[in-house]
């Protein structure tokens, strides 16, 4: 039985390997993520983060090892599986729909929580209720509103979202993973090409999301973002791990220090 | 004579809409040119033609049958020559549905032999003068089916779930799958939903010709693929709109112009479209084309 009050595993890494030809993305990496934790991964570009959040995702297939997500092994999931267990993402590009209206960005996110299946979404169109909309999708469209309110967007509902600024569009994206309940959410770059006002924003809504109970990783070079707001903090480097800690212990870290060397960042 | 030919435009253009919304739908959500679809078309009339004149069933049973029927052809081009051709090469599955085209086509005269099949008489057939308007009860039948078929299917991909992430998919797979939405699912169901509709065309087509044959589908899908890009590719409602364009620009320029230059204007607005808007009239819904 799990002790409720300790802190246990959200999410355990072993061995994950990822190889494109004969260059390591990912080499042997291990890594526990705890339950409710803001858990950051930092490292200079082609560390291996955003394959991590693939293999994760299940968009790639890892090579060997193994992720098991609260205690189930999700390797052989298929991405739209692994997103109904729990795990969503946001894109250091952006992806928005860019047909799709704000509200019904976030309605795609709940897609796969809410129940009613194809032949009783056509049966309801064609038969009982042409033109009116089913209770399922009137339950969403609250639940979407209830999103875009926590974010600051629901004036913006009807808007097609490519026509959303920049900084509106990234917490879009925040709203859309969110709809799909998840219980790990992994932030791809959430602050780049964001300005300070914008970081300080993004900064508290993350925090807000954690205390929400979301188990939470971050791949962001924003460094007084991560150190400000990271409860445990991994390093990579070529694939590989190199250090993890707290923010205190990793900026302190001289191996951290040696692998940032020659680029601009404060640690 | 203007109200007249435009009633009969709006009646051509019916059905050149419903075969251009399985198109664009698949298109969408694929990004292939299911070369299929004519020949869906083609059985969806015989489909038609067989339940009435075997089955004894009235022509809404029929209209359903052929519906069904076709549909489940949907799901057997997806499991033969969709899945499991390779994905990371986009001319395979234009090709292995090639192949199902002639498969079908020669299944049809094997089966049903060259000819062309006379549609029997499924409605009765009366008329009714409004005004300076004559419209037969055959008309009226075909176009109500047809538009609310298309009203039906406009509120299911704007206003329901399944609809919702037929769009989602249509732009972008990945980020749908990761969003939750299980694309194979969605591929199947489009492909459910654009070759019933074309069922539907075909038997409204046999109904309006009174007359059906397996080599049907080649014409049907030519014009199916026209007003798809007319329309704009991917673009549901795009497509209505512009398969009700063409047929009335097709019977006016044959009743003021011409019956032999009929063609002749709809390949000419293909190559004006291709040439000046190739987003078509009310633009792509892919991303691609955007």
């Amino acid at each position: 039985m799990r002790d409720p009050a300790a802190s246990h595993v959200c999410l355990s890494i072993e061995g994950l390997t990822k190889r494109f030809g004969g260059f390591y993305a990912l080499n042997q990496l291990n890594m526990d993520v705890q339950q409710g934790h803001i858990h950051a991964l930092i490292g200079p570009n082609g560390a291996g983060k955003t394959t991590f959040f693939n293999l994760l995702t299940g968009v790639l297939p890892a090579d060997t090892g193994k992720i098991v997500f609260d205690g189930q092994i999700v390797d052989d999931a298929r991405p739209s599986r692994r997103t109904l267990k729990g795990i969503a993402r946001t894109f250091q590009n952006i992806r928005l729909f860019p047909h799709l209206t704000v509200m019904e960005t976030v309605m795609i996110g709940e897609h796969c929580r809410a129940h009613p299946s194809v032949w009783k979404a056509l049966g309801d169109a064609v038969l009982k209720r042409p033109f009116q909309e089913s209770v399922a999708e009137r339950e969403m469209q609250t639940n979407a509103i209830e999103l875009l309110e926590y974010l600051g967007l629901a004036g913006k509902r009807d808007e097609k979202a490519s026509d959303l600024p920049y900084g509106e569009q990234r917490k879009l994206e925040l709203a859309r993973a969110l709809a799909t309940k998840p219980r790990l959410l992994l932030l791809d770059e959430p602050a780049a090409g964001m300005n300070p006002r914008e970081t300080s924003e993004l900064d508290r809504i993350i925090t807000r999301v954690r205390d929400r109970g979301i188990t939470i990783i971050l791949v962001e070079h924003d460094m007084k973002l991560v150190m400000g707001i990271s409860d445990n903090v991994t390093v990579l480097n070529f694939g590989t791990k190199i250090a993890e800690g707290s923010p205190r212990q990793i900026q302190d870290d001289p191996v951290v220090i040696e692998a940032y060397l020659g680029e601009d960042v404060q640690l | 004579m203007l109200y007249q030919q435009l009633i009969n435009g709006l009646m051509l253009g019916a059905s050149y809409a419903l075969i251009a919304i399985g198109y664009t739908l698949i298109f969408g959500v694929l990004k292939l040119l299911y070369f299929a679809h004519g020949e869906v078309f083609m059985i969806g009339a015989f489909a038609g033609l067989y339940l009435v004149l075997y089955g004894g069933a009235n022509i809404y049973v029929a209209l359903l049958g052929a519906m069904i029927i076709c549909a489940l052809l949907g799901v057997i081009a997806v499991y033969v020559s969709v899945r499991p051709v390779a994905k990371d090469r986009p001319l395979a599955p234009l090709i292995s549905t090639i192949g199902l085209t002639i498969i079908l086509q020669n299944l049809a005269v094997y089966l049903l032999g060259g000819q062309q099949v006379a549609f029997p008489e499924a409605i009765k057939q009366e008329l009714y003068h409004i005004g300076p308007i004559t419209i037969s009860s055959v008309q009226i039948f075909i176009l109500g089916i047809a538009i609310s078929l298309m009203v039906v299917l406009w509120f299911f991909i704007e206003h329901t779930k399944m609809g919702r992430a037929i769009r989602a998919t249509a732009e972008n797979h990945e980020t749908a799958a990761l969003l939750g939405v299980d694309v194979n699912r969605v591929v199947l169901v489009t492909f459910m939903i654009g070759s019933g509709i074309a069922g539907v065309a075909g038997v409204l087509d046999g109904i309006k010709n009174s007359g059906i044959s397996p080599f049907m589908g080649l014409s049907a899908a030519v014009k199916g693929l026209i007003v798809m890009l007319l329309g704009g590719l991917g673009n549901v409602p795009g497509a209505m709109i512009a398969g009700l364009l063409l047929g009335l620009i097709e019977i006016l320029s044959a009743a003021y112009i011409g019956t032999t230059e009929r063609d002749f204007f709809s390949f000419a607005i293909l190559i004006l479209i291709l040439l000046y808007r190739p987003t078509g009239l009310f633009g792509a819904r892919t991303p691609e084309e955007r």
